[in-house]
């Protein structure tokens, strides 16, 4: 308890270092809200216009006055006005973050159910044929890019088959769960089979470790079963890695997947902060890098917790 | 009768063409109802392997059984063959009617699982036992093996607990269902002397409570004599010799076991010292080293930012001088803080106070760079396997600022033919060499600098005996020619009583006995001093029954700003004190 009372209170410096970086790296890229908007007709603008339009976008004060009402605002739950949607910045990051989550939980949900079960099965049929075709078929979800799988699954499934709507207005997952799921379940496959090619991988080799480890043999000279030395003894103790490569990838997707939500054409995070970037909408891309790395940190968070669950050799806090 | 146990011509072999790499090449050997086997051999003898044969664990090793018999003798009488018996029955078998323990009790139970339900899965997988059944059955079972509060250990898991009581959950766990045979594979060989002593107590204890039968493996023949009625010696996968356990110590007939009898180092409390060196008190020479006073001590914090609560004080007040040429063994148990004693006198780790000075006029009357050098205990990890030999004796040459030169150059090729080793060894890398010639090249590496003290944290203690001796011969040689003082860190007392000439024992981070080896060892006066050699296995005490001791060494963590009271010491003799005990 009260470890996580100290994590928590890391959280205000930890988000305040991000957000200076943000801040400055967004400014550091050539062109402004000005620029972005009337492309090269910026230049045409006279400077009592080009000044207006600063003021207009609250780029005409020094970097360190922005920066300074820009935090100041947030401590009152205030994240500024979006340019490009006219709408507070939290309001439009709220209403993409549920696709952006939800298809990340579904993506880890596929990874985990297909890439555990295979990697425990490659690691209990070491060097076997069977072992051979797990690793050649994660070694292949691991390097293919997931545009190529992307497309080829739309290719596939919805121009050959007909079954499964890709494209169409996105049905958020109140109002239409059914329609939401058929949306998501392709594009949740395409990103969870490269993530379940990780979690085989990584399964594979933690469960070989800890198959060779004294007390699995210790089991074993018990009378258990393979069943029991493999569910009971031995995933337990290979579960860390697991964890630890799962609460990475999760982290990233939570921060959008700009090029599955492209190809399916899903208003997710990923597409909107890429957006946003080029748009130079500096309060929109200042919010949605704050709310990105918050979430990683809660991520990471939950991973430690984990560790100390799985176990008790781990304490957290202590010296 | 029929034997519980027969096994005839068995062959293991590994690999991908198992009979070609045979590890045991045709074993065979009968064991009686409640009687005690020992195998006994040297690494790579294929002891450890017969065992894992003997409940097929070996197919999960790597193994293969090639050939022979295994009959085992149930307990309805009825005869089951290990070789043909498929895995579902083999799972009825391990545990049920054959236990096992192994040697690494730190390693060998599952660290995220309490011992509490590490003990009664035993007891679901053979006895059907669940919920408060089988928690009380594990209860008996931590009973059974002595180990206090039983009822709040259950909820421990591993880390929590020391290797000896460790041990005694694996015997507990082993013995859960009361099997008719338990193999205990080298089941002491990772703990202290004093709680070796108490495990093989134990294990004696229980088998004649229990009339079952016992294989036990182990590399140290002094080990057998307190347990076994039957002995067999392993060599290369071969057993060179079996017979009565009076038969074999007393009239071994192999050559080799006549070797593992006599060349290997056995305690003799104190009638097997060195002759050479005795100290000379008049002489008034300056001693190698000289430490005064020494105190190591480890501050504990709850976290970073708050003050410390208390500290370990791993070496609380440590004092002795060491003459050239003169062998001073420090002994004490794991956590002692002999260890510490060593790293603090190199500078390893910041000593709290103390002083040392140490001299660096050397035997040869050349000043050297770095006069305190060290061998360390596991040649197979201190020496880096990337570089080549000659790389890795240039190191201390390198790091003392120096150039490696032509002078350099001889100088190592001096040393590895000086230590044992053929000329073309330079080139090589440490891969290529076995166990005690790694140890050899680590002890070249020390003389590097040409050192007055080299420090040898249980420089043996990861040898083969047989190469231990070996290795010792060497020092002893080095020594003499060298004049070099050795600070000797061991808990073995029998390779501590060939090269020593002074004694320090050593208890919770304080010296309690110190003195000449001969008197130390022959006429020990501290209690901890006589239950330490008590401890130690000897093929002279045969039979020998040990107290069970459930003792456990004093913590070491003390309020902050402790002091010790200060040591009152008795002289026993011209070199030979003792603490007064309060």
């Amino acid at each position: 308890m009260n470890y996580l009372m100290r994590r928590l209170a890391a959280f205000p410096l930890v988000l305040l270092g991000v957000s200076i970086l943000v801040f400055v790296a967004i400014r550091m890229v050539p062109g402004d809200s000005i620029t972005a908007m009337l492309g090269t007709e910026a230049g045409l603008l006279t400077p009592a216009q080009r000044d207006s339009l600063a003021a207009y976008f609250g780029i005409d004060q020094p970097w360190f006055v922005q920066y300074w009402r820009w935090i100041g605002g947030i401590l009152h739950g205030n994240f500024g006005i979006s340019v490009t949607y006219g709408r507070p910045v939290l309001d439009v990051i709220l209403e993409r973050f549920p696709l952006t989550l939800e298809l990340a939980l579904l993506s880890m949900i596929i990874a985990l159910a297909v890439g555990m079960p295979a990697g425990i099965y490659a690691a209990t049929h070491n060097e076997k044929p069977s072992d051979l075709g797990v690793r050649i078929v994660a070694m292949i979800g691991q390097s293919t890019p997931s545009f190529v799988l992307g497309l080829l699954i739309i290719y596939t499934l919805s121009a050959g088959f007909g079954v499964l709507p890709a494209m169409g207005e996105f049905a958020p997952l109140r109002q239409d769960p059914l329609r939401n799921l058929s949306q998501l379940v392709l594009p949740a496959i395409t990103l969870g089979f490269a993530f379940a090619a990780s979690v085989t991988r990584i399964s594979r080799s933690a469960m070989l470790d800890v198959l060779s480890d004294d007390y699995v043999r210790t089991a074993r000279s018990k009378g258990a079963p393979a069943r029991s030395v493999i569910w009971r003894h031995a995933l337990p103790n290979a579960l860390i890695p697991v964890v630890t490569l799962s609460g990475i990838e999760f982290g990233y997707l939570l921060g959008g997947a700009v090029i599955v939500e492209h190809i399916y054409a899903l208003p997710g995070l990923g597409r909107m902060v890429l957006d946003a970037i080029l748009q130079r909408d500096y309060a929109l891309v200042q919010g949605s890098v704050l709310f990105i790395a918050f979430n990683f940190m809660i991520v990471n968070l939950l991973v430690d917790l984990a560790y100390v669950a799985l176990d008790p050799r781990i304490r957290l806090g202590e010296q | 009768m029929t034997p519980l146990l027969s096994i005839r011509d068995l062959r293991v072999g590994f690999g991908r063409n198992p009979q070609a790499n045979e590890v045991v090449r045709g074993v065979s050997f009968d064991l009686a109802d409640g009687e005690t086997l020992a195998i006994v051999g040297e690494s790579g003898s294929g002891k450890s392997v017969t065992a894992l044969s003997i409940n097929r664990l070996i197919d999960f090793g790597g193994g293969r059984i090639t050939g022979g018999s295994m009959q085992l003798k149930r307990a309805n009488g009825t005869i089951f063959d290990l070789m043909s018996a498929t895995e579902p029955q083999l799972t009825g078998i391990r545990g049920a009617e054959i236990g096992m323990i192994f040697q690494e009790p730190m390693t060998s139970l599952n660290p995220v699982l309490t011992i509490g339900s590490q003990i009664e899965e035993s007891f679901r997988l053979h006895r059907g036992l669940t919920g408060r059944q089988a928690t009380a059955a594990a209860r008996d079972a931590l009973d059974r093996v002595r180990i206090p509060d039983a009822a709040r250990r259950l909820k421990y898991t591993p880390n929590q607990l020391s290797g000896g009581m460790l041990q005694r959950v694996m015997i507990a766990i082993a013995l859960a269902c009361n099997p008719r045979l338990l193999i205990a594979d080298e089941p002491t060989t990772a703990l202290d002397v004093t709680v070796q002593a108490q495990i093989m107590a134990l294990l004696a204890e229980l088998k004649r409570e229990s009339a079952m039968s016992m294989i036990f493996i182990t590399h140290d023949i002094g080990l057998v004599a307190g347990i076994a009625d039957k002995v067999m010696v392993m060599q290369n996968g071969q057993a060179v010799e079996q017979g009565e356990l009076n038969q074999i110590l007393d009239n071994p007939r192999h050559p080799y076991t006549q070797h593992l009898l006599h060349a290997v180092p056995h305690f003799a409390n104190g009638r097997a010292t060195r002759a050479d060196g005795q100290r000379d008190k008049d002489a008034g020479a300056e001693p190698a080293l000289k430490v005064d006073g020494l105190v190591v001590r480890f501050p504990l914090k709850s976290n970073f930012f708050s003050r410390a609560t208390g500290a370990v004080h791993a070496v609380d007040g440590v004092d002795f001088d060491l003459m050239p040429g003169e062998t001073l063994a420090i002994v004490g148990e794991s956590g002692s803080g002999k260890s510490t004693t060593a790293k603090a006198v190199l500078g390893l780790v910041r000593s709290t106070r103390g002083s040392f000075s140490v001299s660096t006029r050397t035997a040869s009357a050349e000043r050297s760079a770095k006069p305190v050098q060290m061998v360390f205990q596991n040649p197979y990890a201190s020496l880096n396997p990337r570089l080549t030999i000659e790389s890795i004796l240039a190191e201390p040459v390198i790091a003392t600022g120096g150039r490696v030169d032509t002078e350099t150059r001889a100088r190592m090729a001096s040393l590895l033919e000086r230590v044992g080793l053929p000329k073309n060894s330079l080139q090589r890398y440490p891969h290529e060499f076995s166990g005690g010639q790694r140890q050899r090249l680590c002890i070249a590496r020390a003389l590097m600098l040409n050192p007055s003290v080299v420090v040898l944290d249980e420089a043996v203690s990861a040898l083969d005996v047989s190469v231990q001796a070996k290795v010792l011969e060497l020092l002893v040689d080095l020594q003499r020619e060298f004049g070099l003082a050795y600070l000797f860190i061991s808990h073995d007392m029998a390779v501590v009583e060939r090269i020593a000439h002074r004694i320090a024992v050593i208890y919770a981070g304080q010296i309690v006995e110190i003195g000449d080896a001969t008197s130390v060892l022959s006429k020990p006066k501290h209690s901890y001093t006589k239950k330490l050699i008590a401890a130690v296995p000897t093929i002279d005490r045969r039979r020998e029954h040990f107290e069970i001791d459930t003792r456990q060494v004093p913590s070491l963590v003390r309020p902050q700003g402790f002091e010790p009271a200060p040591a009152k010491w008795e002289l026993l003799g011209a070199d030979h004190i003792v603490r007064v005990e309060t």
